[in-house]
C-alpha cells in the first residue's frame, strides 16, 4: 500500500510515451485498412513536438481560463492514469483513489476542456463543449454500471484490488456478467475517446466535430497540452478495459521477469482493442448526433443486465 | 440565573442567540439611519454566527464521547397560558446543524455588509437587517428545540421571516406571486407537522422529544408509518423534494442573493434536520419500505432537480433547481442509512449517514458561494438572465474564481468537498452488495448509476453557467461595464471558497466531529476507521474496499506539473505568445450575438428529454424577397414545467371548484349560519353520548 516513486516516475514516463502512439497506430492501422498509405505512427510524437516549438496566438476574448485549462485537461488524465495498473497488479497512487477517482478526474479534465472551448467565444467551441457534456452525460451512467459490476464482484473499487482479485480461481473470462460489461464499456470508450460512431477524430468539418471543435482556438504549447491530454486519456480508458477485464500475465510482483511478460502481455492487448477501434472506425458511419443516446443507452442496458446476471451466476 | 458557566458550548449558543436578537433589535431601533443599521445588523450576525459557529463545534468536540446533553435556560416566557417550559436543548445531532448554519451564515452576514449598500436610498436596510437576524436566529432555534412546541414556534417564525424576505422586492408582481406561493406550501407542511407531533403526543403525553424518542419505537406500526408519512411530506415540502419542489425555483430567485444564499444553502436543510431527527432518533427500527421511499424520492429529486436546472437560462433559478439535486442526493444517503439500519448493517448504516450529512454540509456551503457570486453578478449586470452576461471573467476576477470552484464543487470534480461526499454515497451503494437483501443488491447499483448521470448533467450545466456567464464577449452593456464588488463581498465568497477546498482535502477533521452525531443516530462512530495513513486517507471502513486522498490528489498533480515545465525547457522556450481574434470564418469579426447561447448550449439534452420536457418552440419570419434572407426573426422557445401543467393545476382547478360549491352555504343570512351553528351543537351532543 505504500507509494513508490520508482514506480511513479516509470508509469508517468509509461504513460507519456505510449499515449501518442496508440493514437498514430491506431490512425496508421485505419489508413492501411482503407487502401491509403496513411501517416506514420511516429506522427503524433513529431506533432506534439512541432507544437511545442510553435509561437501562440491566443484569442483576445479569452480570461484566464483560457491558459489553465490546458494544464489542467493534462495533469488530471495523467494522475488517473497513475491511479491504473498497467504493468504491475498495484498502481502508483492506488492509495490516492480508485476507479471512482479516476472517472472523476477525467470528469474534470473534461469539464475545464469544455470550459475552453467557450471561452474564445467563437460558435465552433461552444458548440463542441455542448455537445461534448451532453454526450458525457449519457455515457457516464453506462460506464459507472460496468464499473460497478466489476467493483461489486471483487468487493472494492480500488482498481488494484480488482485486477488482483479477477485472477483469483473464480475469474472466468467467459462469464456473461463481464462479457457484458466489456461491451458496454468498450461503446463508452468509443464515446469517450471521440471515435466514428460517436465523434470523428479525422474531421474538420465544422458541423460534425465534436472533440476538434473545443481544440479550435488553441495554438502552440496549449494545443500540444491538449492533444497530449487527449491521448492519455484514450490510453487510460484502453488500460482500464484490457487490465480490469483481461487481466492475464499482468506482474503481480516486481520482478524483472515477471515485468517483463507483463510489458508483452500489455502491449499484445492494447493492440487487440486498438485493431478492435480500428474495425468498428472503418465499418462504421458516423451517428446523427441525436442517434447517438440510442448506441449510449444500448450500452446501459448491457451494463443493466451484467448487473442483473451477477444475482444469476454467482 | 441557571446559566452554568463551565459549559462553554451553552454559553455560546446563549451568545449566538443573544446576538441574532441583538442585531434584529438593533435594526429596527436605526430604522431612519440605514447606513448604522446596515453594520450593526449584519456585523451583528456575522459575530453570533461565529459564536455559534464555536458552539456547534465544542458541543461536537466535547460529546466525542457520545453523550448527549442539554442545557435549560431561563423560561423566556413564564407567563405562557400552558405549562410548556422552553426547552431548549444542544445534543450531538442539533450541534451538527448548527454548524451548518453557522458557517455559510458567517460567509453571508460579511457580504450583505457590502451587498445591502446597493439597497440604501431605494429600500429599508434596517427590515432586511432585522429580519436577516431573525431568520438566522429562529433557524438556529430549530435545530435546538427541545420540545415540539418551541419547535414549531421556531418553525413558524422561520417560516414568516422567509417570507417577508422573499417578498423584499415587492413591486413585482412575480415576486409577490413566489412569496404566496411560498406562503401555502410552507403552511401545508407545517399542518403535516402538526399533525405529525399531535400523533406523537397522543402517543407519549408529552411534547418533549426526549420522550418521543423513549417512546417512538414502541408505538404500534399503522401509527408509526402515518408520523412517518406526515413527517415526511412536511419536512419534504420545506427540503424541496420533488413533488412538493414547486415553490422553491419560484420563491429562492426574486429574494435578495444574501437571503437566496441562506435559503437555499441553510432553510431547506431544516428538511434534512427534522428526517434525521424524526427518522432516526424518534421512530426507532425502521420498515423497509420508509428506506425504500426516501431513496427513491432522492433519486428521483436529484435527477429531476438536475434536468429543470439544464433548461433554465436565469442564473439564480438555475442554482434553485441544483438545491432540489442535492437534496435528492442527500436523500439517497438518508434513505439508504434506513434501509440498512432495518437489515440489520449499522456499520454502512452509519456510513451511508455520513455520506448525507456530509453533503449537506458541503452543499450548504457551495451553494451558499454559488448564490453569493450570482448575487455579485446581478449587482455588476443588473440581470439575472444569462443570455445577457458574459466576459464577466475578465471583469470581475475574484467573483469568477470563487464562482468556479463552487461549480466544480458542485459538479463532484476532485480535488473539492463535492467529490468527497459523492464518493462516500457511491461507496455506501457498492457496500449494499455484501448484504443478502436482495431489494438493495437491486436498487443501489441502479440508484448509483442514476446518481452518475445526475452528476454528469451537473457538470454539463455548470459549464454552461460558468461559460455563458463569465467567459468570451459580453453579450449587453451592462455585462460589457460589470465591475467586482466590494471587498467584504469578495471576503465573503472567498471563506466559503476556502472552506469547499479545506473540506475537500481534510475530510477526517470533519468525520470525528460526527462521530458523536453518528453515536447518537445509528450507535456506531466510523472516523477511526474511515481514515487510514495517519488521517490522510479516507478509506471505506471495510478493508481492502477503496479509499481515496484529495490531498494525495492534488499534491500528485502539483508534482505533475514538472512535466510541462520540462517541455518548456526542452522545446518552447522561444515561442512567442500574441493576442489575437477568434478564427472568424473569414467574417468582419465576431459579435456577441454569434457565441453559443444558455439556450443554446442545453439544446442536444432538451431533445434528449423531449419526452418530460416537451419543448415548444415558435418562430416567426418577415422577409421581403427571399426567406434565407429574413428581415426581423422571432424565436420563442418553452419547456414544460410537468408538474405545474400534470399535477398542480388541476389539483388548483379542483380546490377552486370545490369552494365554489362551498360558496353557497355561505350566503351571507345570519339564519342559516344559526341553523348551521345549531345542527353542529345537536351533532356534537349525539357525539359525545
Amino acid at each position: 500500500m505504500n507509494l513508490n516513486p520508482l514506480a511513479i516516475v516509470l508509469q508517468t514516463a509509461l504513460l507519456l510515451a505510449l499515449a501518442p502512439l496508440m493514437s498514430g497506430l491506431i490512425k496508421n492501422w485505419k489508413a492501411k485498412l482503407q487502401n491509403r498509405r496513411g501517416p506514420r505512427i511516429w506522427q503524433p510524437y513529431a506533432d506534439i513536438i512541432k507544437f511545442l516549438r510553435k509561437d501562440m496566438v491566443i484569442s483576445e476574448h479569452a480570461s484566464w481560463v483560457f491558459p489553465v485549462a490546458p494544464y489542467v485537461v493534462f495533469i488530471s488524465a495523467l494522475v488517473a492514469g497513475l491511479m491504473v495498473p498497467m504493468l504491475t497488479a498495484q498502481a502508483p497512487l492506488s492509495l490516492f483513489g480508485g476507479v471512482l477517482a479516476v472517472i472523476g478526474l477525467l470528469a474534470l479534465g473534461r469539464f475545464f476542456l469544455a470550459l475552453g472551448g467557450l471561452d474564445p467565444g467563437s460558435a465552433f467551441g461552444g458548440m463542441g463543449s455542448s455537445r461534448e457534456m451532453t454526450i458525457a452525460a449519457i455515457a457516464e451512467p453506462a460506464m459507472m454500471l460496468a464499473i460497478f459490476t466489476v467493483a461489486i464482484g471483487a468487493g472494492s473499487t480500488d482498481l488494484s484490488h480488482i485486477v488482483q482479485a479477477s485472477q483469483g480461481p473464480m475469474w472466468n473470462m467467459l462469464n456473461p456478467t463481464h462479457a457484458m460489461a466489456f461491451v458496454a464499456l468498450f461503446i463508452v470508450l468509443l464515446a469517450e475517446t471521440g471515435r466514428i460512431p460517436v465523434d470523428n477524430p479525422a474531421t474538420h468539418l465544422e458541423l460534425t466535430m465534436i472533440h476538434e471543435a473545443m481544440l479550435l482556438e488553441y495554438s502552440g504549447r496549449y494545443l500540444a497540452l491538449m492533444e497530449w491530454g487527449a491521448s492519455i486519456k484514450q490510453l487510460v480508458l484502453m488500460t482500464l478495459l484490457v487490465n480490469v477485464f483481461l487481466p492475464a500475465g499482468i506482474a503481480t510482483e516486481a520482478s524483472p521477469g515477471a515485468l517483463a511478460v507483463s510489458a508483452g502481455a500489455f502491449v499484445a492487448k492494447l493492440l487487440v482493442v486498438a485493431a478492435e477501434v480500428v474495425l468498428v472506425e472503418t465499418t462504421n458511419a458516423k451517428l446523427r448526433l441525436f442517434r447517438v443516446p440510442d448506441l449510449l443507452s444500448a450500452a446501459f442496458v448491457l451494463a443493466t443486465l451484467a448487473l442483473l446476471s451477477t444475482f444469476l451466476f454467482k | 440565573m441557571p446559566y452554568n458557566m463551565e459549559f462553554s458550548p451553552g454559553v455560546l449558543l446563549a451568545l449566538a442567540l443573544t446576538g441574532y436578537l441583538l442585531g434584529a433589535a438593533g435594526a429596527l431601533a436605526l430604522w431612519k439611519r440605514p447606513r448604522a443599521a446596515r453594520w450593526w445588523s449584519f456585523g451583528g450576525a456575522f459575530v453570533a454566527a461565529t459564536c455559534g459557529l464555536c458552539a456547534a463545534i465544542a458541543a461536537l468536540v466535547q460529546g466525542a464521547d457520545g453523550s448527549s446533553w442539554s442545557v435549560k435556560l431561563p423560561q423566556l416566557m413564564a407567563y405562557l397560558p400552558m405549562d410548556i417550559p422552553m426547552k431548549l436543548r444542544l445534543d450531538s445531532l442539533g450541534a451538527f446543524f448548527v454548524l451548518v448554519v453557522s458557517l455559510p451564515g458567517l460567509a453571508v452576514s460579511l457580504y450583505s455588509l457590502g451587498y445591502a449598500r446597493g439597497f440604501e436610498g431605494c429600500r429599508s436596510v434596517a427590515a432586511l437587517g432585522a429580519l436577516f437576524n431573525v431568520l438566522l436566529l429562529a433557524m438556529t432555534l430549530v435545530f435546538v428545540a427541545g420540545n415540539a412546541f418551541l419547535f414549531l414556534i421556531a418553525w413558524e417564525v422561520m417560516a414568516l421571516s422567509s417570507y417577508l424576505l422573499v417578498s423584499f422586492e415587492h413591486e413585482k408582481p412575480e415576486t409577490r406571486r413566489a412569496g404566496v406561493l411560498f406562503f401555502i406550501m410552507s403552511h401545508i407542511g407545517t399542518g403535516c407537522l402538526i399533525l405529525g407531533f399531535l400523533l406523537l403526543f397522543q402517543a407519549t403525553g408529552s411534547l418533549d422529544f426526549g420522550q418521543f424518542h423513549a417512546a417512538g419505537g414502541g408505538l404500534p406500526a399503522g401509527k408509526r408509518d402515518a408520523i412517518f408519512l406526515l413527517f415526511l411530506t412536511g419536512f419534504g415540502v420545506k427540503a424541496g423534494i420533488v413533488p412538493l419542489h414547486i415553490w422553491l425555483p419560484a420563491a429562492h430567485p426574486v429574494a435578495p442573493s444574501n437571503v437566496s444564499a441562506v435559503m437555499s444553502g441553510v432553510l431547506i436543510k431544516t428538511g434534512i434536520y427534522g428526517m434525521a431527527r424524526v427518522f432516526f432518533d424518534f421512530l426507532g427500527a425502521p420498515p423497509n419500505w420508509w428506506g425504500v421511499t426516501v431513496l427513491t424520492i432522492g433519486t428521483v429529486s436529484a435527477l429531476l432537480g438536475v434536468l429543470y436546472a439544464l433548461m433554465e437560462h436565469d442564473l439564480k433559478r438555475l442554482l434553485a433547481y441544483h438545491s432540489i439535486e442535492n437534496i435528492g442526493i442527500i436523500l439517497m444517503g438518508l434513505g439508504a442509512s434506513l434501509m440498512f439500519v432495518h437489515s440489520g448493517h449499522p456499520a454502512l448504516a452509519t456510513l451511508a449517514l455520513i455520506a448525507g450529512l456530509y453533503h449537506t454540509l458541503n452543499h450548504a456551503v457551495f451553494k451558499a458561494l454559488l448564490f453569493l457570486g450570482a448575487g455579485a453578478v446581478l449587482h455588476a449586470t443588473h440581470t439575472r438572465n444569462m443570455e445577457e452576461m458574459g466576459g464577466l471573467a475578465k471583469r470581475m476576477r475574484w467573483t469568477a474564481l470563487f464562482f468556479l470552484v463552487g461549480a466544480a464543487a458542485i459538479s463532484a470534480l476532485p480535488p473539492l468537498n463535492g467529490f468527497v461526499s459523492e464518493w462516500l454515497t457511491y461507496q455506501s451503494l457498492l457496500q449494499g452488495f455484501g448484504t443478502t437483501e436482495s431489494l438493495i443488491r437491486l436498487m443501489f447499483p441502479i440508484s448509483g448509476a442514476l446518481l452518475a448521470l445526475t452528476g454528469a448533467l451537473a457538470a454539463a450545466c455548470f459549464v454552461k453557467a460558468f461559460g455563458i456567464t463569465f467567459l468570451a464577449q459580453p453579450r449587453s452593456e451592462s455585462a460589457r461595464q460589470a465591475q467586482e464588488g466590494s471587498r467584504t463581498m469578495l471576503l465573503g465568497q472567498g471563506i466559503l471558497t476556502c472552506a469547499c477546498v479545506f473540506l475537500g482535502l481534510f475530510p477526517m477533521l470533519l468525520l470525528r466531529l460526527l462521530d458523536p452525531v453518528t453515536q447518537q443516530l445509528t450507535g456506531e462512530q466510523l472516523s477511526g476507521q474511515l481514515t487510514t495513513a495517519g488521517g490522510l486517507v479516507l478509506s471505506t471502513g471495510v478493508p481492502g474496499a477503496g479509499t481515496i486522498s484529495m490531498l494525495g490528489i492534488t499534491v500528485a498533480g502539483l508534482g505533475l506539473l514538472v512535466v510541462p515545465l520540462v517541455l518548456w525547457l526542452a522545446f518552447g522556450r522561444r515561442a512567442r505568445t500574441r493576442i489575437g481574434p477568434t478564427w472568424d470564418c473569414g467574417l468582419q469579426g465576431l459579435t456577441p450575438q454569434m457565441e453559443y447561447t444558455a439556450t443554446g448550449f442545453s439544446k442536444p439534452i432538451r431533445m434528449i428529454f423531449k419526452a418530460l420536457f416537451r419543448p415548444r418552440r415558435e418562430v416567426q419570419r418577415e422577409y421581403d424577397f427571399s426567406p434565407y434572407y429574413a428581415t426581423t426573426l422571432r424565436f420563442e422557445s418553452h419547456v414544460e414545467e410537468v408538474f405545474q401543467t400534470r399535477i398542480y393545476r388541476p389539483l388548483n382547478l379542483l380546490v377552486l371548484r370545490f369552494s365554489r360549491r362551498l360558496r353557497a352555504l355561505q350566503a351571507g343570512s345570519i339564519q342559516a349560519y344559526l341553523i348551521y351553528i345549531f345542527i353542529t351543537l345537536v351533532l356534537l351532543l349525539l357525539w359525545t353520548l
